[in-house]
């Protein structure tokens, strides 16, 4: 029971000179137990605040956010976060960055130095366990991130732009690692990303997002495609080069721009 | 890390060897001018005297008691007093100042009411400190108290207030609770502030020490530059404020080494 639903959501930003900010406009989405969700969509467009009400970091304005059945009424292990700047502690190395949550739970230590080092050994950290953050790359912090969040045994992974400030090839290698670790631990996932080629790699279904206000344009199964082209046996440049995988990217782009031409920038 | 560089005047970078030479030239410069006014003659010895003779002064300070004890007495039983001092402003401002950087509500009930009573100098509470515990210890640790008490309630509330959002949202997501949260985000992320804050409120507490030893009968450094006005010992005055003046750039270069290990650790270097 982690399926997460939106269920009529809006979301109002007070403005400073008076008035108010629609950023979310009455938004209903399910996201299935163990499903993979991708939300794309330009930036201001209100994916990331959709996020953020799934991890009880932001509340709707009108509507409710439900996770598990339950109505999500603050942040909690049951869904655990990546974030896009991986927000991990500078004064706390690997082991005990990954091992944070478990100890706030009361998990006894060898337990937790158990599922710990399961998770250096599955994000490839082995060696590492006693660097500090700023002693890694991106991707590195990003991985440390990641296994924080797995190691709790999360209902619900909600990932805001994870890969968004890493380098490109470090990005590839980490959208192959996600699908890899994805497979073998199957969640239900929220995953934001602005990166329609992203979107359509990772996850099983993508929302499709527009501005101005934020509100849902299209969502496209991805689930067919990517079984009947195999997709999981293949290296990610020959997936992302496949005609099955353009025309899905050339329909996104179109439903993208169309917006952009009808909603001008204000 | 890399080098540390100075900039010079019309900013050029020296090097670490021309820096420490500019900082010997400074010395010399003034040691120079101090020893030249008084050899010529300039002013008379009871008004300034000379650097030898306030070396002598120390020297014979050190040997035989002067107001009732050696020099290292007096300079030992001022640290003392100010580490008393110093530690109760530290024990009560710095927790002070993370729960009003933390708790809202704390901070719009306390900051006025600190605004308006900071502005008052430790030396303006020697009279109040006086009527309220006479000549005992009492006096003198409210004086450093209120000396060094701001410096810690400011450092660590702003540290606390600069903790980045996105730690304590992470923190939260995982399943601490407030104390938790405060135990392992806020403290040590308020910590390079919070260090910082120390080394300023330990400087300002060691010179709120002279003036609450105008209100001390017994041993110290502001006593014993006390006794050396009222015999008219002008280089036992000096003397006493070369030691205070050694003991805070002691105090202030290590507590600098603190600071700039802990940045290092972190990476915030």
């Amino acid at each position: 029971m982690s399926e997460i639903v939106f269920d009529g959501v809006t979301r109002r930003f007070p403005l400073a000179k008076g008035g108010d900010f629609l950023a979310i406009d009455c938004i209903d989405l399910r996201i299935e137990e163990r499903e993979f969700v991708a939300i794309v969509g330009p930036s201001g467009c209100g994916k990331t605040t959709l996020m953020r009400m799934a991890a009880g970091l932001d509340f709707p304005t009108d509507g409710r956010v439900l996770v598990g059945g339950k109505e999500v009424r603050g942040p909690g292990p049951e869904r655990a976060v990546v974030f896009q700047q991986f927000a991990l502690m500078p004064w706390k190395n690997v082991r005990e960055n990954i091992g944070f949550g478990l100890m706030c739970r009361g998990t006894p230590r060898a337990e937790r130095e158990e599922a710990v080092a399961h998770y250096v050994q599955l994000m490839s950290l082995a060696g590492h366990e006693d660097s500090f953050p700023h002693q890694l790359s991106g991707g590195m912090q990003q991985r440390v991130a990641i296994a924080r969040a797995y190691v709790m045994n999360p209902a619900a992974l909600l990932m805001d732009e994870p890969f968004g400030a890493l380098d490109a090839q470090t990005r590839i290698v980490m959208q192959e690692e996600l699908v890899r670790l994805a497979r073998r631990n199957p969640r239900t996932v929220l995953f934001i990303t602005h990166s329609v080629e992203e979107a359509i790699y990772l996850a099983d279904r993508v929302v499709v997002m527009g501005k101005r206000p934020g509100r849902i344009l299209e969502t496209l199964d991805i689930t067919a495609t990517r079984q009947a082209e195999n997709w999981e046996a293949e290296p990610i440049e020959e997936v992302m080069d496949s005609p099955a995988f353009t025309h899905l990217r050339s329909r996104i782009w179109r439903l993208l721009k169309a917006r952009e031409q009808e909603a001008p920038a204000a | 890390m890399g080098q540390r560089n100075f900039l010079g005047p019309s900013g050029t970078v020296l090097g670490h060897g021309e820096f420490w030479l500019l900082t010997l030239a400074g010395f010399g410069l003034f040691f120079g001018t101090w020893w030249g006014v008084t050899a010529l003659g300039l002013l008379p010895a009871q008004t300034l005297p000379s650097p030898l003779d306030v070396w002598q002064t120390l020297v014979r300070l050190w040997e035989r008691p002067f107001a009732g004890h050696v020099y290292s007495e007096h300079l030992g039983a001022s640290i003392r007093r100010f580490l008393m001092g110093w530690a109760i402003a530290v024990a009560i401002g710095i927790p002070l100042g993370l729960l009003m950087g933390w708790y809202r509500v704390l901070d719009e009930v306390i900051t006025p009411l600190f605004d308006s009573i900071r502005f008052v100098a430790p030396l303006a509470w020697v009279p109040l400190a006086a009527l309220w515990f006479g000549t005992g210890i009492g006096g003198p640790l409210l004086i450093i108290f209120v000396g060094s008490f701001a410096p810690c309630v400011i450092s660590a509330y702003r540290g606390a207030r600069l903790v980045e959002e996105r730690l304590v949202e992470a923190a939260q997501m995982l399943g601490a609770s407030s104390r938790q949260t405060i135990w392992h985000v806020v403290i040590p992320g308020s910590l390079p502030s919070i260090i910082a804050g120390l080394r300023v409120s330990a400087g300002l507490g060691w010179q709120s020490l002279v003036g609450s030893e105008l209100i001390v009968v017994g041993a110290g450094l502001g006593y014993l530059m006390v006794q050396g006005q009222a015999n008219l010992e002008t280089s036992v005055v000096i003397a006493g404020m070369i030691g205070i003046g050694i003991v805070g750039f002691v105090m202030d270069v290590l507590l600098r080494a603190v600071e700039s290990a802990f940045r290092r650790r972190w990476g915030q270097e």
